[in-house]
């Protein structure tokens, strides 16, 4: 069982041992128990942070049941968003078409919660049964006079990484529909933040403080209006760049706005990320804010944070990510408590991202590409890492091997973003690393 | 917060489902597979519903679930998934080693008309299928029916594939278990035991989804039906189905393949329903009740005796899985409770005769709904119109609960906020004493907090 699949012998990279040559951005080989999900996942989480919006699945009703409230992207406002809608596709719409169930539906939701716009998401059935649904949303948006977007997301027609780039092009026709005049010059609007645990208010309020005004967030806690005006921005910051790059590029495009990339994951990052948007406003006021702000929080958490450096100094970590961008983020925030990444790799990342992490690991570290649970479990258990930092199908797993687990993904509850994110993460990696629990378990 | 977004006034729906009761087809049939020992399921389809099952079953038992993709592409789609799926057998028997395949579709190749059947075969012909190992499918359309249906396919694939008749019977029954937790797959054995008999159980997820902690992620864990004895249920004498939903197709499959006779029965779920199970295998294996179990059920009706003033009368909302809600409703039913509102997103008339043969004396008014447009949406307004003292159904529960502040139990699939589900049983005398605790417990302190000062009773 310690083989990988021949197939896969470019996706794996040991650094010092192999030479660099990442196969990436492939589609997962058949058979393999990938921890990968399909386009309509990409779109569905791209866009279900959308608060004040319809989010109808249009297809058989597992894709319903299956994203049914799992995400914690927290609203300040509606809660629409957690509901499960379904057009529960049966055997007759297959044979028929499922036209007729969609627009009822779609009529029905609308009557009944008066959303600010609607996505319908398309499921792998859809397009094979030949449904129409661009003309469906077209109709009901006429009738109803709100946005209607379809959402493309067939699973089969790609990763979770298309389903992003559909999301983006849907939103991407939001943008653009609303008046811009009362937006100030200072003015952003925050990229690929979902506010799980309310990472987004936070974010939030790091702009404010710094005296920059946010148009729209996209989407945590994100609101039709503010998006339908998010083109009066006067810059984009982009986090999660993998979901959010094609809406930027787009809107760099169409709108002339320029966008930035940044991470607000550890003190550095997040540092690194204000200051990059404070720097450019060249506004004076705004640098001496964020320079305050930066200080004060960093006085505030550092030495919480340094706390635990001594009980995790030399420990060793497997960090497996949707995007590869996160990982980056990981490797440093992690070095701060003195913790190296010993197995790193991503669901979709690219040649660029696996050569930089290539240059910020160390020599030995293993280098993955949509891995599976044997390779992922072997190389953990090979490079004797006490954590593992992933989603919810590698916990158990990790588990199961006596190494610790933390929450990196979707399913967190603690916010990990910024300055007070770091703390509660370094925290958490702490509690499972001595957990007195490994005192009874078996560690082969 | 579901409370702002359920009107109270319930309208006809023509199209939607909204909050659903229910999911598709292909976890059920994972499911299943994952009761075979060494067996590694096998979702024909787009990678993200081998992704979303995995991620459902792993919330639910917090353990690793082993799954393996067709990961189709547009190209799939449009050619058809045979080459994936031979590919799939190739990768998985050199890299993953297990002694099963299970095969199961999704919509996708349901719909673009894979023959799986055809492909499995030309697998097997092209020597992609190594001596001594298998592979075996269903369909599993998620269009049709609901993940109960999912699970009956794979029962009746793995007879198709593995049941054999030699001629000569043995000594020894079948039990054809419905969609239960591995705890109540392990309590069924425990009951067995204590009666003597030599059953074979299949699926049986106990010791692979509540694995205990070893240090080794063990691909395949000890657990599980094996061969040889899926082999032999071909000469058993007799099978007892347990779920009717669920495992009634299988039994009759089996019945006509291999001349096995069999009794559907409903889940030992309560106290009727447990006895009729006990009766079934005793005479099923013309054995004697032991003691054991006499004494058990003694301390259950004990306790429902003693407690009898706490259950009168309460009203109580249920939604689940048919196979559960049958027996449960009449559980209820025993204990003088009101199963008020019961609703399954899985269809199927029997669930209808059923219930309201259970509720005919008692709960002639009771509100019934399966099938299309039964689902938490709808559970919600009636309760708003005229509320429960109890809600009993899946995690999903939690929002009606909360917004119309009632107390809640987790019974059913899936729970994704509480553990025990896993470990401890709700099948059989012993694990009906679990759910009455359950039940008793929120009664109880739902009433030490709504009582006023002065009422407030340290002797309950």
């Amino acid at each position: 069982m310690a083989g990988i699949l021949i197939q896969r012998e470019k996706q794996v990279f040991r650094k010092g041992a192999d030479k660099f040559d990442m196969s990436c951005e492939k589609n997962s080989t058949a058979g393999s128990v990938s921890q990968r999900a399909c386009v309509f996942c990409g779109s569905r989480v791209v866009l279900y942070p959308i608060v004040d919006a319809l989010h109808l699945i249009h297809g058989p009703i597992g894709c319903a049941s299956y994203t049914w409230d799992i995400r914690g992207a927290l609203s300040s406002g509606r809660q629409l968003h957690r509901m499960s809608f379904s057009t529960d596709l049966q055997e007759k719409d297959v044979v028929f078409g499922g036209e007729k169930r969609l627009y009822q539906s779609l009529i029905e939701l609308i009557d009944k919660y008066k959303p600010k716009s609607a996505f319908v998401y398309a499921t792998c059935i859809v397009g094979i049964i030949g449904d129409d649904v661009d003309a469906v949303c077209k109709r009901v948006s006429n009738e109803k006079g709100i946005p209607v977007f379809p959402v493309h997301s067939e699973g089969f027609k790609g990763t979770k990484k298309d389903g992003y780039k559909t999301a983006c092009e849907a939103l991407f026709k939001l943008v653009g529909t609303a008046e811009t005049k009362d937006i100030g010059k200072f003015s952003i609007n925050i990229l690929g933040d979902f506010n799980i645990a309310g990472e987004t208010w936070m974010i939030r309020d790091y702009y404010n403080r710094m005296g920059v005004e946010v148009v729209s967030t996209i989407t945590g806690d994100g609101r039709t209006d503010d998006i339908r005006r998010a083109h009066g921005a006067s810059l984009n910051v982009v986090q999660c760049s993998g979901s959010m790059m094609y809406l930027a590029k787009m809107m760099k495009e169409e709108y002339g706005i320029p966008f930035m990339r940044v991470s607000y994951f550890g003190i550095e990052d997040t540092s690194d990320a204000l200051l990059k948007v404070a720097e450019f406003f060249k506004d004076a006021g705004i640098t001496v804010k964020t320079k305050e702000l930066i200080k004060e929080e960093t006085d505030i958490y550092l030495p919480e944070i340094y706390k635990y450096r001594d009980n995790l100094k030399g420990k060793k970590t497997t960090v497996y990510v949707g995007g590869a961008f996160k990982a980056f983020s990981l490797i440093k925030a992690l070095d701060v408590v003195g913790m190296s990444v010993a197995v790193v790799g991503s669901q979709t990342g690219n040649q660029d991202d696996y050569a930089r992490l290539k240059k910020m690991c160390d020599e030995g570290t293993i280098i993955l590409d949509d891995s599976n649970p044997v390779e992922l479990a072997n190389f953990s258990l090979e490079k004797k890492v006490d954590i593992f930092i992933g989603g919810v199908k590698e916990r158990p797993m990790a588990y199961k091997l006596g190494i610790g687990f933390c929450d990196h993904n979707h399913h967190r509850k603690e916010a990990l973003t910024g300055f007070k994110g770091m703390l509660n993460f370094v925290k958490e990696v702490h509690s499972s690393v001595m957990s007195p629990v490994w005192r009874f378990t078996n560690r082969k | 917060m579901l409370l702002r977004h359920t009107p109270k006034e319930i309208k006809e729906r023509k199209a939607l489902t909204v909050n659903p009761a229910k999911t598709c087809q292909p976890i059920g049939a994972m499911y299943a597979a994952l009761g075979i020992h060494g067996c590694m399921p096998h979702s024909h389809g787009s990678q993200g519903c081998c992704a979303y099952h995995r991620s459902a079953l792993t919330r639910h038992y917090k353990e690793p679930v082993m799954a393996a993709t067709s990961s189709f592409t547009e190209g799939s789609s449009v050619f058809g998934g045979q080459a994936n799926l031979i590919q799939a057998i190739n990768n998985i028997f050199t890299i993953y080693n297990p002694d099963i395949i299970a095969v199961h579709t999704t919509c996708l190749s349901e719909t673009i008309g894979d023959d799986v059947n055809q492909i499995c075969q030309k697998a097997r012909d092209d020597g992609k299928v190594p001596e001594g190992k298998h592979v075996i499918h269903c369909n599993t359309p998620s269009y049709v029916g609901s993940h109960i249906t999912g699970y009956s396919n794979m029962l009746k694939g793995i007879i198709k594939y593995f049941s054999k008749s030699t001629g000569v019977k043995k000594d020894q029954i079948n039990i054809i278990s419905g969609w239960i937790e591995p705890s109540d797959m392990r309590e069924i054995k425990n009951i067995v035991n204590q009666m003597g008999i030599k059953v074979v159980l299949f699926p049986d997820t106990s010791d692979i989804l509540d694995a205990p902690q070893t240090g080794v992620h063990a691909f395949y864990p000890k657990g599980g039906t094996t061969i040889p004895e899926l082999t032999s249920t071909g000469d058993s004498k007799f099978s007892l189905a347990l779920g009717e939903f669920a495992t009634d197709a299988a039994a009759k499959d089996l019945d006509s393949k291999c001349k096995v006779k069999f009794k559907t029965i409903d889940l030992p779920i309560g106290l009727s329903a447990t006895d009729r199970f006990i009766v079934a295998l005793s005479n099923a294996a013309d054995v004697d009740v032991p003691s054991s179990i006499t004494e058990e059920r003694g301390r259950l009706v004990d306790i429902i005796t003693d407690m009898q003033q706490y259950f009168y009368n309460k009203r109580v909302a249920l939604f689940g899985d048919p196979d559960q809600l049958i027996p449960l409703t009449e559980l209820l039913v025993d204990l003088d409770m009101k199963p008020v509102y019961i609703v399954s997103g899985t269809s199927g008339k029997v669930f209808d005769r059923r219930i309201k043969e259970i509720l005919a004396e008692s709960m002639p008014d009771a509100k019934v709904k399966n099938g299309a447009n039964a689902d938490l949406f709808l559970l919600h307004q009636w309760i708003k119109n005229d509320p429960v003292d109890l809600i009993i159904g899946n995690t999903y529960g939690k929002y009606i609960a909360r917004d119309e502040d009632i107390p809640f139990l987790r019974m059913g699939f899936p729970i994704l906020d509480r553990v025990g589900h896993s470990y401890f049983p709700t099948v059989g005398y012993s694990g009906a004493m679990r759910i009455l605790e359950k039940i008793l417990n929120l009664l109880m302190d739902r009433q030490d907090r709504d009582s006023s000062e002065e009422s407030f009773e340290l002797v309950m």
